[in-house]
């Protein structure tokens, strides 16, 4: 398979490799959002336990070929409380359009069995139902919201004039609304059950009008529909009237398959040190089977859930501290500590306890929010990037575009509900798993890439820049310029931008060597690589470099030699030469095209300039001629390119050798033969070295952010994260404890 | 296999492919200590012979460095110099002798130093229109001449500070008592006289002011002749520069005694710099300069030691 990613947005795929939180949605994400209708419970019998589909089920296909009245009145609601379309083929086969998947599924299952939903016309619906058919007239739709979380229908039967409501939705939604004396006991057992196996459950009620009672309604509709104030809340408020009294039928079951590779992709995330977060709109007991399903959370023994729940403050409240409390002991235990949270609860914590909730975001690693707005998505992204951490949000869906935008990172999945979110997104993909290539290589290597080129930037800038002032000195402070304005202008454009641009295709570790060891991606979470003490590592050398540059010139072009156009380009070349090796050394993958930008970069300078001393116009007129036959200008120029580099070499080697950062030792194990990491090939030889490989990796505390290793590129995350830590609590934050504690679970996983 | 796949493998072995997908082949070199070593090894082995020749080139020079502004004061005027040499009236020849010290082979380039002459400053690096050396009389172009452009609402040529402060010591050299003569043709560069001196550009106007600054031009040889100007306008980028005066094409024997008659005309005594002469001969190297040779011992000799340290860091680190 060809993997695409289409970037939406190129300013920030730097950003993707300090990526610190994913928040993701569930249905579409990771999950396949093709819908199967799999089991049911009809008026208390259960359909689909044994086979797991309900469509083989025997019981259930007799129970339909008998015409039981139940069964049939749950068909009916299946095949026609919806805003399907039917599309008839010309072979007479028909096919449904369908916005939401879950109506799709429920419509061909009900097709399935006999009930098929064969025409709209229309007001007038037909269905063929054991070779007759039943028309029905669709008065009004009232149509789902996330408010509601549910859908009906009016319709009127054609035959016998009667007036049905029929409504599908959420269990909560539904089940509290039946009438008065029904026992809803069995159906709130079956949608416990559906829930625990990962289904996403549906109940359908139906309740009988009066001609009156739906007249009186309908004119209040209208009224409501029409209105131009508040007019989504006067049509909540009209239905609410119409939808209570249910006569409950029976819950749907519906398997939503996750996608291919979603437990290894989270996992090797997870490694990397990445949090995930799954933010969705889905019953609580489905997304935790979800969850637990791919890895998200761990089951029993190892992982630990805990709820926040309630549905007044206090409760909130009180749950929400006994979360923290037992977050903050269990912290320091190898524990995979996960909270649970849902919609109602979320909004009185973000209300009232943000402070607390705030805490709690940074304690825990993972949290599953269900029954979520598409609002509160995005506020609890909004929540993560006020503490200063890296986002990304991915989704599929139109409920995930807030979320998108708001995160740092958007990344939307263009699945089968559109392309709504893809088109918010930075990034699209086309499925989850691809989300680990994108962030481990992608993100990875823009990250090294950026830091390199900025800070080389700087560098080479900064050399030009210090041997100008070295040079005032002793041109009695008069700002007069060492180099001629041909050579100032060509510099940063033409001698030393080439060789810096082809590090876009620098890769310090192979792909291979990454997926299999993601940690190594806290270098980039942490700034390791572009921070102030490595900027002052550059700085430095810039400095040095001048000052080798510059003091060589002087002396070895001094007395009858000190021309100033020839020391000018004595020092000029000292520049590109060193520039030139500079980048050879600080390149770690060479192919064709970076030898032939540094070596051809360098060539070419001579060639500029010998075209440049051969006009007679020119300042420089003869003298890069007369330059490159003397002897002493290659003795210079070797001299300049030994002293500057030979103690950045000593210094690099000292470095890679005694204090080797992970990348290196990934570096070194790689070169000592590229396919020994692969997990297939580990022999007893190699072993200690990827002991070696692990090891250090637990004492590195990739989210102990000391001053030192603060990344430049965020707005001072050590003062916005005190800010919001004056009170007590947030100490805790500071000791590191869980940091280290979360990391040595890390590498236990390995 | 079908036709497509088949195409799709050829693609994806097109350089292009693999360049756009980022997955040309590459060379991943390795800092190992073998590598390191090799190459410090190597910079010494190669930077301390050729520093031990280039010193050795330096060596073969014989130079010999006269400073006179100072002795060439008579006593009485020795607290006020800058009078003296302002003075018109004083006579200002001077002689003083030397003796040379080793064997001198021809030619022998006479230079005059300068020390603590800011020939680099940025307001006198202007001062000249390179347009007006080699096209002549030109009332365009001559504006950053400033302030030594116009004399008399006529033009100066040649204008500008640079020229202005045209060097005119002059000295004549006597060796048992037989003038040496001095060959002061092809001082300056070919290139320059013939590409940025005009041939029929002369001196008009030129150090007709109330300040006078240097030497006078004769009007009536062109610019592209006047080769101690084109040398002068040769601006240097140090505060101490040496200028070629002229070429001894006579070789020097050991303790030969010579005279030097110099007219003490140019003032270094306003602003503190000093004169000095200076007789060399030469090598393949230039000048007598000791800077390059030492550095190569130095930087040969450092990596010889940092590639023995790591050695030895690498043989101890490998016994733990």
């Amino acid at each position: 398979m060809k993997l695409v990613f289409l970037p939406m947005q190129q300013t920030i795929s730097e950003d993707l490799g300090q990526v610190e939180y994913i928040m993701t949605d569930k249905t579409g994400t990771l999950t396949e959002n093709r819908m199967i209708f799999r089991r049911c419970c009809i008026s208390g019998v259960f359909y689909g336990n044994e086979s797991g589909d309900a469509l083989k089920d025997m019981k259930l296909l007799n129970a339909v070929a008998g015409g039981s009245p139940d069964v049939v009145q749950f068909l009916t609601v299946m095949a026609i409380c919806n805003t399907v379309v039917p599309i008839k083929s010309k072979t007479g086969a028909i096919s449904y359009k369908a916005q939401s998947q879950d109506e799709d599924a429920l419509v061909n299952a009900a097709a399935q069995l006999h009930m098929v939903y064969a025409n709209k016309n229309a007001n007038i619906l037909e269905i063929r139902f054991n070779g007759s058919v039943i028309k029905y007239e669709v008065l009004e739709i009232l149509e789902f919201t996330s408010d509601r979380k549910r859908m009906s229908v009016v319709v009127k039967d054609c035959q016998t004039g009667k007036i049905v409501l029929l409504s599908k939705g959420a269990d909560e939604a539904i089940l509290p609304y039946a009438f008065v004396g029904q026992q809803t006991r069995t159906f709130i057992e079956a949608v416990e059950q559906y829930a625990q196996l990962g289904l996403r459950t549906l109940c359908l009620a139906c309740r009988e009008l009066r001609e009156d009672e739906y007249q009186e309604w309908s004119l209040m509709f209208k009224e409501a529909s029409s209105t131009l104030v508040d007019r989504e809340w006067r049509i909540a408020e009209a239905c609410q009237r119409l939808e209570h009294d249910f006569e409950v039928l029976g819950v749907t079951a519906i398997e939503d398959r996750l996608q291919d590779g979603v437990p290894e992709t989270i996992e090797t995330l997870r490694k990397a040190g990445i949090n995930f977060w799954m933010l969705t709109g889905d019953k609580q007991n489905t997304a935790i089977q979800i969850a637990l399903s791919c890895n998200f959370i761990s089951p029993e023994p190892k992982g630990q859930l805990l709820l926040i729940d309630g549905k007044t403050e206090d409760e909130v409240c009180r749950s929400l501290e006994r979360v923290l409390l037992t977050m903050r002991i269990t912290s320091s235990e190898p524990k995979d500590v996960a909270f649970v949270v849902d919609g109602w609860a979320l909004e009185i914590a973000l209300k009232h306890y943000r402070k607390a909730f705030t805490e709690l975001a940074i304690l825990s690693r993972t949290a599953i929010c269900c029954r979520v707005t598409p609002s509160q998505k995005a506020q609890l992204v909004e929540l993560l990037k006020s503490c200063d951490y890296r986002t990304l949000a991915i989704g599929d869906g139109g409920n995930d575009v807030r979320m998108i935008q708001q995160a740092d990172i958007g990344v939307g999945i263009s699945g089968r509900e559109g392309l709504q979110a893809a088109r918010a997104a930075d990034y699209s993909i086309g499925k989850f798993r691809f989300l680990k290539r994108l962030i481990l290589v992608h993100g990875r290597y823009s990250y090294n890439r950026t830091a390199f080129l900025s800070q080389y930037s700087f560098y080479k800038s900064l050399v030009i820049c210090f041997i100008q002032i070295f040079f005032s000195f002793i041109s009695g402070v008069s700002g007069t310029s060492l180099f001629n304005s041909v050579s100032l202008m060509a510099y940063n454009v033409f001698y030393t931008s080439v060789p810096v641009l082809v590090s876009v295709l620098d890769k310090d570790l192979s792909e291979g060597t990454i997926m299999q060891h993601p940690q190594i991606l806290f270098y980039c979470q942490a700034g390791r690589l572009l921070n102030p003490s490595t900027f002052a590592g550059w700085f430095g050398r810039s400095l040095f470099h001048a000052i080798v540059v510059f003091v060589i010139s002087i002396h070895a072009y001094a007395y009858e030699k000190s021309e100033m156009e020839e020391l000018s380009m004595v020092a000029l070349s000292g520049c590109i030469w060193l520039q030139a090796f500079v980048v050879a050394l600080e390149t770690n993958s060479f192919t064709i095209l970076q030898h032939l930008a540094i070596w051809g970069n360098l060539v070419a300078f001579y060639v500029i300039n010998w075209i440049f001393s051969a006009i007679p116009a020119s300042g420089m007129y003869t003298i890069m001629f007369r330059l490159c036959r003397q002897p002493s200008y290659w003795i210079t120029m070797s001299l300049i390119v030994a002293a500057g580099m030979g103690p950045v070499l000593a210094l690099k080697y000292f470095r890679y050798t005694y204090r080797p950062s992970k990348i290196n030792t990934l570096q070194q194990a790689e070169r000592m033969g590229g396919p020994i990491l692969t997990l297939g090939n580990i022999e007893p030889h190699p072993r200690p070295m990827e002991k070696e490989v692990v090891s250090p990796l637990q004492i590195s505390q990739p989210k102990n952010r000391n001053p030192v290793y603060e990344p430049l590129l965020s707005d001072s995350p050590n003062s916005s994260r005190r800010s919001l830590g004056s009170g007590a609590p947030f100490d805790f934050f500071q000791s590191q404890s869980r940091l280290s504690s979360s990391y040595s679970r890390n590498c236990k996983d390995n | 296999m079908t036709d497509t796949d088949r195409g799709t493998q050829r693609d994806r072995d097109s350089a292009f492919y693999l360049f756009t997908q980022q997955n040309l082949p590459a060379c991943k070199p390795v800092l190992t200590p073998e590598w390191v070593f090799m190459t410090f090894l190597f910079i010494g082995f190669i930077f301390i012979p050729v520093g031990l020749v280039t010193l050795r080139a330096s060596h073969s020079v014989v130079e010999i460095v006269e400073r006179y502004d100072i002795g060439c004061v008579p006593e009485p005027f020795r607290i006020n110099k800058v009078s003296y040499i302002q003075d018109d009236s004083i006579p200002k020849n001077c002689s003083f002798s030397f003796k040379v010290p080793k064997y001198m082979k021809a030619p022998i380039y006479i230079y005059y130093q300068l020390d603590n002459y800011y020939q680099n400053h940025r307001r006198y690096v202007k001062s000249r229109s390179d347009k007006q050396l080699l096209h002549g009389q030109n009332q365009h172009g001559i504006s950053s001449c400033q302030p030594v452009e116009v004399n008399n609402d006529r033009p100066i040529i040649p204008c500008g500070l640079i020229a202005w402060s045209l060097f005119n010591d002059t000295f004549t050299f006597i060796r048992n008592r037989a003038e040496l003569k001095v060959n002061r043709k092809n001082i300056a560069w070919k290139s320059d006289r013939e590409h940025k001196f005009g041939k029929n550009v002369y001196p008009f106007n030129f150090q007709n002011g109330t300040l006078i600054g240097g030497g006078k031009l004769n009007p009536r040889i062109p610019l592209s002749d006047q080769e101690d100007l084109i040398v002068w306008m040769r601006t240097s980028a140090l505060p101490s520069f040496r200028k070629l005066y002229g070429r001894i094409e006579k070789d020097l024997d050991v303790d030969d005694v010579v005279v030097v008659h110099l007219m003490n005309n140019y003032n270094t005594y306003s602003f503190g710099g000093k004169k000095k002469l200076v007789l060399s001969t030469t090598s393949w190297l230039g000048g007598k300069n000791d800077f390059l040779g030492l550095a190569y011992v130095f930087i040969g000799s450092s990596s010889v030691t940092i590639a023995v340290v790591f050695t030895l860091l690498h043989l101890l680190s490998q016994r733990h």
